[in-house]
């Protein structure tokens, strides 16, 4: 059916078409580590190589009722189940910054426990609804 | 399918069908932006900053769906070497950039009142960047290289490489820890945006795609005629 120029071009053009989609997983792969925007509490758990100089991006939600306001610095736990690790933020938290939401924080680990933030980023997620709606289920949840 | 696209049947269209889509578009736009801005409830955490989801969201899927047709348009085109998909490939990327640059923009302005930044560089919002930068390099071949078939060849190898960000694009939000959340909409279950939200969402989709598609035609008419007359010029 089809004519041989025809069935040439198409191996031709598969076989690239594969050999780019294995060299792009081979280095997105092994880009992973720059790829993710941010570490949740347990990946920071089970990483052997943490380097506590360098700015990095942990996140997960915030814990119900670990919210501790100072005067001086907020601090919060951010946990996603599993693991947990502090937070300490000097400075004005985003609008939508609130306890059992999603957070990101960038800053430097002073231990695998404590982390020091300089920037602190709210993660919206994919739960769209009415203030209604929103309030009746958090009253389930509540309870 | 194809045959309603051969270059006779586009020329022929009369300005009576360009015009109902025009009042169609209008009509679903309309609708669509007086429910989304007015009648539907604003988001029980994001408050009013929801209501740039209704643009937001269209726009992206129109700047992935374009390029998606781009790159298939080009693989049939450099394997059965058919005259017109260079030609349907060429009209589809302004539109498609114009919306991959309003998604870049009102995805902005949603990221600072919610997240509390403008821009960062995780795998969504880079990959929608870089999908955006195809767009720019395809068309400038098509504008700066004089070859026809020169011109031809190297934008269909820049949209097939391209298109590899596509699927990139779509789940990098489930592949890696992205600030960007994940889609609401999904084929396989159940959408986690309320109805009185997915209504003026879907009005204001159909009233995009309708756009886009008369964007489309538009163009590639223009497209078939420069081509003709091209043709023309060289025989002379």
């Amino acid at each position: 059916m089809l004519s041989k120029k025809v069935r040439s071009r198409v191996v031709v053009l598969t076989f690239t078409l594969l050999s780019i989609i294995l060299v792009l997983y081979v280095v997105l792969k092994s880009l992973e580590e720059n790829v993710v925007y941010f570490f949740s509490p347990t990946e920071l758990y089970n990483k052997e190589d943490i380097s506590f100089n360098k700015k990095i991006r942990i996140g997960g939600l915030v814990k119900y009722g670990s919210t501790i306001n100072n005067q001086t610095s907020i601090n919060f736990i951010v946990t996603d189940m599993n693991n947990e690790i502090i937070v300490s933020y000097k400075g004005s938290l985003p609008n939508l910054f609130s306890e059992g939401k999603g957070v990101v924080a960038e800053g430097k680990l002073k231990d695998k426990k404590y982390f020091i933030a300089d920037k602190i980023l709210a993660k919206h997620d994919e739960n769209y609804m009415p203030p209604e709606v929103g309030k009746i289920l958090k009253k389930t949840k509540d309870q | 399918m194809l045959k309603n696209f051969f270059p006779n049947k586009i020329l022929s269209f009369s300005n009576k069908l360009f015009s109902f889509l025009f009042v169609l578009m209008l009509l679903f736009v309309f609708v669509g932006l007086i429910y989304a801005l007015f009648f539907s409830p604003p988001d029980f955490t994001q408050g009013d900053s929801v209501r740039i989801m209704y643009v937001h969201v269209p726009a992206s899927f129109i700047a992935l769906g374009c390029f998606g047709f781009i790159g298939i348009a080009s693989i049939c085109a450099l394997i059965f070497k058919i005259k017109i998909l260079p030609l349907i490939a060429k009209s589809l990327a302004p539109v498609g950039s114009v919306f991959a640059l309003v998604s870049i923009i009102t995805g902005s302005l949603w990221g600072k009142p919610t997240w509390g930044t403008w821009w960062v560089w995780d795998a969504r919002l880079t990959s929608m960047l870089i999908l955006f930068i195809f767009y720019v390099a395809y068309i400038s071949v098509w504008k700066f290289v004089d070859n026809y078939e020169k011109a031809n060849r190297i934008s269909s190898i820049i949209a097939i490489l391209g298109s590899f960000n596509l699927p990139i694009i779509k789940y990098s939000v489930h592949w890696w820890n992205t600030l960007h959340q994940t889609s609401s909409i999904t084929v396989t279950s159940a959408p986690t945006i309320h109805y009185t939200m997915l209504i003026p969402l879907i009005i204001m989709l159909i009233g995009t795609i309708l756009y886009t598609l008369i964007i489309f035609l538009m163009r590639y008419k223009t497209e078939i005629m420069k081509f003709k007359l091209d043709k023309r010029n060289k025989k002379n």
